[in-house]
């Protein structure tokens, strides 16, 4: 929380003003019994009208006063909490930004998304409690605290006795509650759990007709959550009535013990009577202090949560003397490449992979799940620094190269598609912000998208919805197939990312992709042979090694995998007799 | 004049607290500065919400006359106090002083008990009102045909299942009592007032006018405030979760300075709006007190005009003042729990809106027998549209007799699925009808027709429990020795042995820890263990790596031995092996027959064929 605070540090000023205002407020606050005993000792008893009048109007003007601090409080620390919690956003949103693959693994995106507004919003809240409650509550319990140890030290004993007391039983209760509430988020999170199991999981449960099961599987989650909060529940309830006894009982003391000093005459009724009002909110604010505290722990895990972005470090980052001359020819190079994903123990994803790719050439890769294809080629765009050996682009390591300047000489399409709201035109350029509508057309035409866009009623111009919701799978898969190819890139590089084209339309996207080709260096993942059978050389990798290397003709000769793979291909799809 | 301190420490943070923290400071001021979402039909959902908390009746009853009593010894303390101090402690009468302290005693600790059984009776009712909530909302999902699923996103569900209800269960817990509370001290301490002296009540009412008056004037203002302040909030928390989402693509594709560009200038608008709103909202509170203030000052005035003239005492003076207090503070509460009840009820709505959904439409009657159905399929002129006005599928004819594989063919979109989701009564079709063994479809029990469908899908549900409790989930049932035999003709077993813990190894939530074949292996273990006497296959496109593929093909050929098969096929081999091959497209079947035949035909089904095989034909 601490390290947060550097955030409110421009703001220091309203920070700062806050408090003060808050001191205004509380001031006045502390005046007023005293002036309202004026009114009715001098005024009212007296029967002195013009003194009640002007000690009202006073009183009015002291409220007016409070009034001012006030609001000038909460102007003060809405101004600074709200641009805390702008600047603690966009210091998290930055963050993200410089992020590598490696970190976004890491921090999975939902985590990442409550963690820039859930959070933030927790730790702004806490801010904006602080310059106000936090500092209210302790200024009246301490400004109380004074002035009863100046009207009666005696009596102040009782408070010695009694704040401990409501210490120990507060901290008492908390701490036989904290793991009771541990348990109810388990059990919430179980109800929750079996409640997104059964949305995402309909289709099954109706198809195998367990609606009654699931009801009992349901039912009791439910339950146990019930009897888990009932417990919890009724243990903080204790802390109110436990509050308000001892704190009565404090009344009851200062009268007794009070009544005895007021017969030997060492204090008077007066006196008495504003020790009971002072004790009463000394109490009361230090109950205020107990419930922030508490608030405050779940803001510290908000905190904690933030920090944990903010201090991560970023795997990739440009070297200094990193160049910006751009990518020319796209040949592509590995040295002895191995890669091992973070926190993933001992298993490298890839082992010494050695690999030359002349410009314009095509290089097919085939593999079982898991056996590294995807974190071959996600390694040319830099989006993972392998953990020994190296890769070169153009001849040139990697490393030296700028990120921007390889990102824009590589395109790749992700196996997961995702587009963004805006309209697909929109989209489609994402790939290039400055292209033409022809050359949006054009990329389009050589995804196959172009048809099925016509075929909208708008166009190019409908909105997508978020994420681009309202397309099939397959029309998004060809949109960011568009949006990849619009630039031109020198490498191309397709992971498997026509799983939900039928085949027919697969077969013409890398018919069109072929003119491309020429002049692109290109990687292409695939599941199928057939994909792959015209490349200027196939790998096939098992277990994150090279297994297989060559033309088609030359694997089919002498590579036993490629036989395999290739043979159940082919007779599983009827060629054979075809 | 210190007597209005007595119990302030009852009220003024409400209620219990709830399993999320503290009720009190923060879900006051949360709910003040937060948006608020505010309910269609208040009276319509107060209704509904008293339907669930009727059956508690008579503890509700108890609770309130608990309140009642513990709200009537509040107002006593004070009385009690300056009652001590005006006749024992100022004429040193001790042994008058020791039995009003008792009597405060016993009265204070009565008050502690009163308020521990209201909130623990409370709990109770609130805790076993939310679980019913729950459990209906529940059950109702079961019960709502497949529509209501497809045409929303889950995170809105989810949201509506977690949230919404949590904002009850926090409501009901907090502010009730509170609410009930604040009544009983604002109607005893005006009666109070009145029997000490109406004049003076007046006069302290006067400022009650003014109050509403001011509050108004300032909401009005800050209303719009706070909407503008909610909707570029909205506007930010969606660029957040779609550009975090899309994080990846934007760093494949440098987008993150215009990215950050956007984000700023959002972030700024809610900056500025945001704390616009605050400040002007802030000044309510400042300004209550002020108010309050004032109508000390009158009634002081008022009432020392009054001592003057010997209507009333100075004592009735000083005690009236104390109850100025018990009357303002509720007066504060009430308008504050206001925004929480009306966030509680808008999120009680959502509930509802839920519960109200219609449920699958009019079951048919006739239950059949898993173990008699024949498993012939009649399709007779079948159209049927998801949304008006845009067919799906366009008078669909064909007949499937008992044992036959009928393998349907054709493009993304063409109506496959739509066939399989008709055949399951996911959904109804729109006109024509469907038989299964000479009867109408819509007139059977829709339980009894799916126990005698088999369904694996191409992207398998699977369940965060053991694999196998998974495939026991096609028939609960089952012993662990017919799990492990299902598996085994599924080619699962092999893999599932593989797993850190066999059999008892836990998936992650959907499956995660497995890969697309093999939690279609499982899907198929699943299904053979059901044994159903139709079967539906969506075979995968892709993902899947061959030495997987080829397990799939073999135990999915097993599965369909002896059963009526629908497969939406993407696999030759199973297509060649089809009894009926269907080929769909644009919601019609445009060409039907075997393997051979179809090819002879030269149309789509030969176009198709070709546009796969034709590299491996050439090479």
């Amino acid at each position: 929380m601490v390290r947060l605070l550097k955030y409110l540090k421009p703001y220091w000023r309203m920070a700062v003003l806050a408090p003060l205002c808050m001191l205004v407020e509380v001031s006045c606050d502390l005046i007023q019994p005293a002036m309202m005993s004026k009114i009715v000792d001098q005024g009212v008893a007296q029967g002195d009208l013009a003194l009640v009048m002007r000690l009202g109007l006073q009183m009015l003007g002291v409220a007016l006063v409070g009034l001012l601090g006030g609001w000038g409080c909460t102007a003060a620390s809405s101004i600074a909490s709200m641009n805390f919690g702008a600047d603690l956003r966009t210091a998290l949103y930055r963050k993200v930004q410089e992020f590598s693959f490696a970190n976004l693994d890491q921090f999975k995106t939902e985590t990442l998304i409550t963690r820039l507004t859930n959070d933030v919003m927790q730790v702004q809240h806490l801010v904006l409690m602080s310059l106000r409650m936090m500092v209210r509550a302790p200024l009246l319990c301490v400004g109380s605290m004074v002035m009863v140890y100046v009207i009666n030290i005696k009596l102040a004993l009782i408070l010695a006795v009694a704040l401990p007391l409501l210490f120990l039983t507060v901290t008492l209760i908390i701490r036989k509650g904290f793991p009771l509430f541990q348990r109810v988020q388990e059990k919430l999170d179980k109800v929750n759990g079996v409640m997104r199991e059964n949305l995402s999981g309909v289709r099954v449960v109706k198809a195998f007709v367990r609606a009654a099961y699931e009801k009992r599987r349901f039912a009791k989650a439910n339950n146990e959550l019930i009897e888990v909060n009932l417990k919890a529940s009724r243990l903080m309830i204790l802390m109110r009535p436990v509050m308000m006894t001892i704190m009565n009982l404090c009344v009851l003391a200062v009268l007794w013990f009070g009544g005895w000093q007021v017969e030997q005459g060492s204090i008077m009724v007066g006196e008495l009577i504003a020790l009971i009002n002072y004790f009463s909110r000394i109490l009361f604010s230090f109950m205020m202090v107990t419930f922030m505290l508490l608030g405050m722990s779940r803001a510290k895990v908000s905190a904690d949560r933030i920090n944990e972005v903010l201090s991560a470090q970023v795997a990739i980052t440009d070297a200094p003397e990193a160049s910006a001359v751009p990518i020319r020819h796209g040949s592509v190079r590995f040295e002895q490449v191995s890669f091992r994903y973070q926190g993933s123990g001992k298993e490298e994803a890839l082992k010494q992979i050695n690999l030359k790719v002349d410009p314009g050439q095509v290089v097919g890769i085939l593999g079982a799940t898991g056996s590294g294809k995807s974190t071959l080629v996600h390694l040319i765009p830099r989006l993972y620094d392998p953990t020994a050996g190296r890769i070169l682009l153009d001849g040139r390591d990697l490393r030296s190269i700028q990120l921007s300047t390889i990102r824009a000489a590589v395109s790749i399409v992700l196996q997961d598609t995702i587009l963004f709201s805006g309209s697909i035109k929109e989209n489609i350029r994402w790939g290039k912000a400055e292209a033409t509508d022809e050359e949006v057309v054009a990329a389009a035409q050589a995804a196959q998208a172009h048809d099925f866009i016509m075929r909208l009623p708008e166009g190019y111009e409908p909105q997508l919805g978020q994420r681009g919701v309202n397309l099939s799978g397959g029309q998004k898969q060809r949109l960011a197939i568009a949006r990849a190819i619009i630039k031109k890139p020198k490498v191309l590089i397709l992971d498997d990312c026509t799983s939900a084209v039928d085949l027919k339309t697969e077969y013409l996207i890398q018919r069109a992709l072929k003119d491309l080709m020429k002049e692109a260096t290109c990687f292409i993942i695939a599941q199928r042979v057939s994909a792959v059978l015209d490349a200027d050389q196939i790998i096939i990798l098992d277990g994150g090694r090279i297994v297989g290397h060559g033309k088609h003709e030359e694997l089919l000769r002498s590579n036993p995998i490629y036989q395999e793979i290739y043979y159940s291909q082919l007779e599983k799809e009827g060629v054979v007799n075809g | 004049m210190a007597k209005q301190q007595g119990s302030k420490l009852s009220r003024s943070t409400s209620g219990p607290i709830g399993p999320g923290g503290p009720g009190g400071p923060q879900g006051r001021h949360g709910s003040r500065f937060a948006p608020i979402r505010k309910p269609k039909n208040a009276k319509a959902v107060l209704k509904r919400l008293w339907g669930y908390l009727r059956q508690h009746k008579s503890i509700l009853l108890l609770v309130f006359f608990i309140v009642v009593v513990s709200s009537i010894l509040d107002l006593i303390g004070p009385y009690l106090l300056g009652k001590a101090i005006d006749h024992y402690v100022i004429p040193g009468d001790f042994k008058g002083l020791f039995k009003i302290i008792l009597l405060m005693l016993s009265i204070y600790l009565t008050a502690a008990l009163s308020v521990l059984g209201q909130d623990y009776l409370m709990v109770g009712v609130t805790q076993k009102t939310v679980g019913n909530l729950r459990r209906d909302l529940f059950n109702k999902l079961q019960v709502l045909a497949l529509p209501f699923f497809d045409s929303r996103p889950h995170g809105e569900l989810m949201s509506r299942l977690t949230n919404d209800i949590d904002n009850v269960n926090n409501t009901l817990n907090t502010t009730v009592l509170a609410v009930f509370s604040s009544i009983v001290t604002l109607a005893g301490s005006l009666g109070m007032m009145f029997y000490l002296s109406p004049t003076l009540t007046l006069v302290s009412l006067l400022i009650i006018p003014l109050m509403f008056f001011l509050t108004r004037l300032i909401t009005k203002r800050t209303r719009t405030l706070f909407l503008e302040q909610q909707s570029s909030l909205g506007e930010l928390n969606g660029l957040i979760e779609e550009t975090l989402s899309g994080q990846k693509v934007i760093k494949v594709f440098n987008r993150e300075a215009e990215c950050l560009k956007e984000f700023e200038q959002q972030n700024s608008r809610l900056r500025k709006v945001g704390a616009r709103a605050q400040i002007f909202s802030g000044i309510i509170g400042p300004l209550m007190n002020v108010l309050n203030n004032l109508s000390f000052a009158l009634v002081a005035t008022a009432g020392g005009l009054l001592v003057i003239k010997g209507v009333i005492s100075v004592g009735v003076v000083v005690s009236f003042i104390s109850y100025i207090r018990f009357f303002n503070r509720p007066l504060n509460e009430l308008a504050n729990q206001f925004n929480m009840i009306q966030s509680a009820l808008a999120g009680a709505e959502r509930v509802f809106e839920i519960l109200d959904e219609p449920a699958e439409p009019e079951d048919g009657q006739i239950r059949i027998e898993p173990a008699r159905v024949e498993g012939e399929v009649v399709f007779d002129n079948v159209s049927f549209a998801y949304k008006k006005g845009e067919p799906v599928l366009k008078k669909i004819n064909f007949s499937a007799k008992p044992g036959q594989v009928i393998a349907l063919v054709g493009p993304t979109g063409a109506g496959k699925t739509t066939i399989v989701n008709l055949l399951s009564r996911f959904y109804e079709p729109e006109s024509g009808e469907i038989f299964l063994d000479g009867t109408e479809l819509h007139r059977i029990d829709r339980r009894s027709l799916r126990s005698c469908l088999g369904i694996v899908l191409q992207d398998t549900y699977l369940f965060a429990d053991t694999v196998r409790e998974n495939i026991r989930y096609g028939r609960l049932t089952a012993t662990d020795q017919e799990v492990e035999m299902a598996a085994r003709l599924a080619n699962a077993e092999q893999f599932i042995l593989r797993l850190p813990e066999g059999y008892e190894t836990v998936l992650t939530e959907e499956g995660g820890n497995l890969s697309q074949g093999q939690r279609q292996l499982l899907a198929i273990a699943r299904a053979i263990l059901a044994d159903p006497r139709i079967l539906i296959l969506d075979e995968a496109t892709s993902s899947v790596d061959p030495r997987t593929e080829v397990q799939i093909q073999e135990a999915m050929l097993k599965l369909m031995e002896g059963r009526t098969s629908f497969v939406i096929a993407h696999r030759l081999s199973t297509i060649r092996n089809a009894d009926l091959i269907l080929v769909i497209n644009n919601g019609e079947i445009i060409e039907r027959g075997n393997h051979e035949e179809l090819l002879r035909q030269k149309g789509l089904y030969f176009d198709l064929y070709n546009s796969q095989f034709r590299r491996e034909i050439v090479s």
